[in-house]
């Protein structure tokens, strides 16, 4: 059994320490927010925080994230930032498809709470390991500024 | 009657080890100590991070694709860290390479565009190789350091280096111990 702290929730589940902390979320415990694409940390469409850092859930081992926060796109809402950033999102008509968009917002969460008004610049190096089919690249800047802005 | 062409080469081997042998090693040959140091370490598996703005991939060495940065202190920009993708050990069946703090080396200890000669100068200079004053600290970091021996275990088909580490440590040793020589 491995014990992991996510979304501030104590969960224990029954995995191998190298099973990848995203089957652990999907399988385990149903949080299906967040995605398969890559497996291979290409992609960022399975973007969670541990300790409030953008990591790639298919490539972390579950027995990685033990002793860490874990938080997943279903409780970045409660964060202020986060809150502000899905809001954002939702007014832009940002997504397309839908499917990177969690991993999208995880990462922009995160780029926000370390610099709180970024540059163009700040943006790309921070949203270039997420990629997006459907190319809403330029709808996911300007909501990264008015997320920015609304602050 | 022509001679075989091996034994002329052996005979002029020998004319060589004779020659050096009775001169003491020359200048030449202690600098020639860096030679396999450096078939290691100009290697892609080294020299992709010891980098300036951003780490570099692949034998090509074609810049990290993600726009990956070197960042304030060597582990990425703010919020896309090397920690984000690459963890303690290879994961994805070797395909994202990991080991213990996967980073970029320090901006003090960049190899990008160095020749030769000057990888050998700087690895020997304290104020481009991380405080390493003594020889044995100097190779202490190529002997020992997790993130150097992953070179050897790179995963999913990565070229290794053309020697084994044990190998390669006996020619840091004797580098170290002919004084650091570099190539002229």
């Amino acid at each position: 059994m491995i014990t992991l702290t996510i979304n501030g929730k104590q969960r224990s589940v029954a995995a191998e320490p190298d099973t990848p902390l995203l089957w652990v979320l999907r399988d385990e415990l149903h949080l299906n927010g967040t995605k398969f694409g890559c497996g291979m940390a290409l992609c960022g469409a399975c973007t969670v925080h541990l300790d409030g850092q953008p990591t790639r859930a298919c490539v972390l081992p579950a027995s990685a994230a033990v002793g860490k926060k874990v938080t997943t796109i279903e409780a970045i809402g409660a964060n202020p930032v986060g809150k502000r950033v899905q809001q954002a999102w939702a007014e832009l008509d940002v997504p397309q498809c839908g499917y990177c968009q969690s991993g999208q917002i995880m990462a922009a969460t995160a780029l926000l709470r370390a610099i709180p008004h970024p540059s163009d610049t700040d943006i790309d190096q921070a949203m270039s390991g997420n990629i997006c089919r459907c190319g809403t690249y330029q709808r996911i800047r300007l909501a990264i500024h008015k997320a920015a802005r609304d602050a | 009657m022509r001679s075989h062409p091996l034994i002329k080469l052996a005979a002029l081997l020998a004319l060589g080890w004779t020659c050096s042998a009775g001169a003491g090693p020359a200048a030449a040959d202690k600098a020639a100590l860096f030679d396999p140091v450096a078939s290691v370490v100009m290697g892609p598996r080294c020299i992709n991070c010891h980098q300036v703005a951003a780490p570099r991939q692949k034998d090509l060495g074609v810049l990290h694709a993600q726009q990956v940065v070197r960042g304030k202190d060597g582990n990425g920009s703010a919020v896309l860290r090397c920690a984000a993708c690459h963890q303690a050990t290879n994961t994805a069946g070797g395909r994202v390479p990991g080991a213990p703090h996967w980073q970029l080396a320090p901006l003090s200890m960049n190899w990008q565009g160095l020749d030769k000669k000057a990888v050998c100068e700087q690895m020997r200079d304290p104020a481009r190789n991380g405080k390493r004053t003594t020889p044995k600290q100097v190779i202490e970091h190529m002997e020992t350091d997790p993130l150097v021996l992953w070179a050897w275990q790179p995963g999913a088909g990565r070229s290794k280096p053309a020697m084994s580490h044990e190998e390669f440590v006996r020619a840091l040793v004797a580098w170290a111990d002919a004084g650091l020589p570099c190539p002229a």
